[in-house]
């Protein structure tokens, strides 16, 4: 059986990336896709942890977090549009007149 | 009952107050002076009660409701006449209803609004001045001390369009401040001494202690409240008010600054006779005060040339006496001379009114003269008050001076005896260089008015609306010396002319002195009011033997000084006449060989600049530069903008944090989160 320190490695590998990719990647949706990898690394050590704990608990967690993570989805998407239609970019650098 | 006394002129100003200005002349000056009538009615029913009972039970308390209930301090609304009392409430409410009756015709020119704001602000007074002379204890007192001063101040600016008046009546006001505090200091010594604040209290307590011998609590406390005296009753060194209050109309001057308010610390004196007489060293105090003031104002009356203010000196004056009175412990006299002097000083005011009135405003009698034929009442009833107060025999004025000057000399004041004679003759001398200038010789006119030291606009003429324009009009045809169409006083304003007059002749008689045959019935009546309760009865009448019985050693030394009192006033309105009558160069020249002494009298001693310089300047200055240039721009100002200034410095550093850089904003919480978890995991 595999042991649960490949799938914590896993998990963590991925939400490295998915962390780079939110500071380094200049495209919106890119960075909401990157976030998207952190939530399923994090769903992917819930669910490791309740299959060698021997209970639910961490799929249904799962579960909520991917309820959740689609929510978010779609208003970061929505916001995505909005912000394109206002500023005709999508490069994070181009919304800072929310600052002194 | 007595309750109605203050409440029924109260009621009248509650009404003039609010309807006044719906209401015809008629009908509000003929309510206020029908209260006050009714006032004075009820008084007289019930000085006649306590009249009619044994000397020692001649006092009616009426208590109301406890107004203030602490611990030890219990403070009721009582109402008490006594024989003191009775003789205040019968001058304030019957002078008072005479001053209301005049009024009704000086005042008739005002708009219909503002005639009932004068009715309401005279009823008002008399209401407060009710309250004062019937309070039983100190605070109720101090409750008419201040409706009264706040009164005056109303009446004084009642003209409130023109500076002057304005600033007049705001220096009546603050100067009484002053002594109001004095006042208040007062009463908290009484009540930490002797625990209680009701007149009979204290008194009672005193008499059982010996008088003080050097200066103590006694002395301190009875010094403060005649501090709070000298605010209300002008005198040095808080007179300067009294003549500037002259702004107001004329019957205010008569009821207010002459017959009522200004009494009301000699009123006080005597209500704590029996305290006053336990604190020798302030009763002295006030016998120099009284005699110094007298002198003073009488010089300075001397070389005024605004008629009403004259007037004004002379109450002054003759409040110093009643004062003197006080200091040597002769308080009979000195309620006497309060209650003749009413009657003579307000019907001089009243007159000098009746004056104003015909000439439309005119004031200074450097312009006047010659009036006797015109204003044949106006100048019987002024001459009357005049010979009244110069103190001639058998007028009022005589007897009650005479007995202050009698009393001063027996309890061994000599000097001050000296100084008070003569003050007679100067009162006689300027009250009928006042009579003289103002009745007789030939209508003066145009006055050089760049020699009077303050070229005060005349009281009257905003009564007139049409009145600068009737002047000069009329102007030329005084010059031919044709002035038929001056107008005696009105029917109205006769009327209480007249009556002061008899009452200036006669008020004097009942406290005619033993040496000429009299029982001096006043004196004998007020004696219980001046010892503590237990023996008041006791002490009347032995007072009265007592009293007879020195008037039979004292008869010869009384009539020799009634002889030099009589012969000062007789020689005081000679040389009036002799000056302003039969040689008046005599009166140029004299001011013209003595410049410095008359520049020095004309600008009375120059008293108002001295407290300029010395008290209105220095305050002036610490509240510009130390209270508003310092305390409020730095400190207070300082403060908020400070507090605002700490807040910006702070956020400009903290505001470069916020750069609107979403990943900028990411990495920080990353790191947050990073060092958070780090921190639990490897602690």
């Amino acid at each position: 059986m595999i042991p649960l320190s490949h799938y914590l490695i896993l998990s963590a590998t991925l939400f490295t990336i998915g962390a780079v990719g939110v500071f380094l990647r200049k495209n919106l949706i890119t960075i909401l896709l990157s976030v998207e990898i952190m939530l399923n690394a994090v769903n992917l050590t819930f669910v490791a942890f309740g299959r060698f704990a021997g209970d639910l608990d961490g799929q249904i967690i799962t579960f909520f977090v991917m309820t959740v993570a689609a929510a978010e989805a779609a208003v970061g998407l929505a916001l995505v549009i909005g912000l394109f239609r206002h500023r005709e970019s999508l490069n994070p650098d181009a919304f800072t007149s929310l600052k002194w | 009952m007595l309750a109605l006394i203050p409440l029924l002129p109260f009621a009248g100003f509650l009404v003039n107050a609010t309807l006044g200005r719906r209401l015809p002349k008629s009908v509000s000056g003929g309510l206020a002076s029908l209260v006050m009538l009714a006032s004075f009615v009820i008084s007289v029913m019930s000085v006649m009660q306590i009249a009619g009972r044994p000397v020692e039970e001649r006092a009616i308390q009426e208590v109301l409701y406890t107004w203030i209930a602490s611990g030890d301090l219990k403070i009721d609304v009582t109402f008490r006449v006594d024989t003191l009392s009775a003789v205040m409430i019968l001058v304030i409410t019957g002078i008072g209803s005479l001053i209301h009756i005049y009024s009704t015709a000086y005042m008739h020119d005002e708009v219909d609004s503002e005639f009932a704001r004068y009715f309401s602000y005279l009823n008002l007074f008399a209401s407060f001045m009710l309250v004062l002379v019937l309070g039983s204890n100190f605070p109720l007192m101090f409750v008419g001390w201040e409706g009264v001063g706040l009164c005056s101040y109303l009446l004084i600016g009642f003209w409130f369009k023109k500076k002057s008046a304005n600033d007049a009546g705001k220096k009546a006001f603050i100067v009484n401040r002053v002594g109001d505090y004095a006042f208040i200091l007062g009463m908290l010594a009484i009540f930490a001494k002797f625990g209680t604040l009701d007149f009979q209290g204290v008194a009672s307590a005193v008499a059982a202690m010996p008088a003080e011998t050097g200066f103590g609590i006694l002395s301190l406390a009875t010094l403060l409240l005649f501090i709070g005296a000298t605010g209300k009753s002008a005198q040095i060194p808080l007179y300067t008010w009294l003549p500037d209050a002259m702004e107001g109309p004329t019957p205010v001057s008569a009821l207010i600054h002459a017959a009522t308010m200004v009494t009301a610390g000699v009123y006080m004196i005597g209500r704590n006779a029996v305290l006053f007489s336990h604190a020798p060293e302030t009763l002295t105090i006030v016998a120099v005060i009284g005699a110094l003031t007298a002198l003073m104002a009488g010089t300075i009356g001397l070389v005024q040339n605004d008629i009403k203010r004259v007037l004004a000196y002379s109450t002054v004056s003759q409040l110093g006496y009643m004062f003197l009175a006080m200091g040597v412990g002769a308080f009979g006299a000195g309620i006497f001379h309060l209650y003749t002097h009413a009657f003579f000083k307000a019907c001089l005011f009243l007159g000098s009114g009746a004056v104003i009135h015909a000439l439309h405003g005119e004031q200074d009698i450097r312009n006047m003269g010659g009036l006797k034929k015109e204003l044949p009442i106006t100048y019987w009833t002024f001459l009357i008050a005049a010979i009244a107060i110069a103190g001639v025999f058998p007028l009022s004025g005589f007897f009650s001076k005479d007995e202050i000057l009698f009393e001063t000399f027996v309890e061994g004041h000599k000097l001050l005896w000296t100084i008070g004679a003569l003050t007679a003759l100067l009162t006689a001398t300027y009250m009928f260089r006042l009579v003289f200038l103002t009745f007789h010789g030939e209508r003066r006119q145009d006055a050089p008015v760049a020699a009077d030291a303050h070229g005060h606009a005349s009281d009257h003429s905003h009564g007139h609306s049409s009145d600068d324009s009737h002047r000069h009009a009329t102007a030329p045809s005084h010059g031919h010396g044709s002035s038929s169409h001056l107008h005696d006083a009105p029917p109205a304003m006769a009327l209480a002319l007249i009556v002061l007059a008899i009452g200036s002749v006669a008020a004097g008689w009942i406290g005619i002195p033993h040496a000429i045959g009299g029982h001096n019935e006043l004196a004998t009546w007020l004696a219980p009011s001046f010892s503590a309760p237990s023996v008041a009865g006791e002490a009347a009448e032995a007072g009265a033997e007592g009293e007879a019985g020195a008037e039979a050693d004292h008869a010869a030394l009384e009539l020799t000084l009634m002889g030099v009192s009589l012969t000062l006033a007789v020689a005081g309105i000679a040389f009036a006449y002799f000056v302003w009558v039969k040689r008046r160069r005599i009166a140029d020249n004299m001011v013209r060989e003595f410049p410095g002494l008359h520049r020095l009298l004309l600008n009375k001693y120059y008293v108002d600049e001295l407290y300029d310089a010395t008290i209105v300047q220095p305050i002036k200055a610490a509240s510009t530069e130390g209270l508003w240039r310092w305390f409020d721009v730095r400190v207070i100002d300082g403060a908020v903008n400070g507090a605002a200034a700490i807040v910006d410095g702070s956020a400009g550093v903290l505001r470069r944090l916020q750069s609107g850089s979403v990943r900028a904003y990411a990495g920080s919480l990353f790191v947050g989160v990073v060092v958070i978890l780090g921190y639990y995991l490897w602690r």
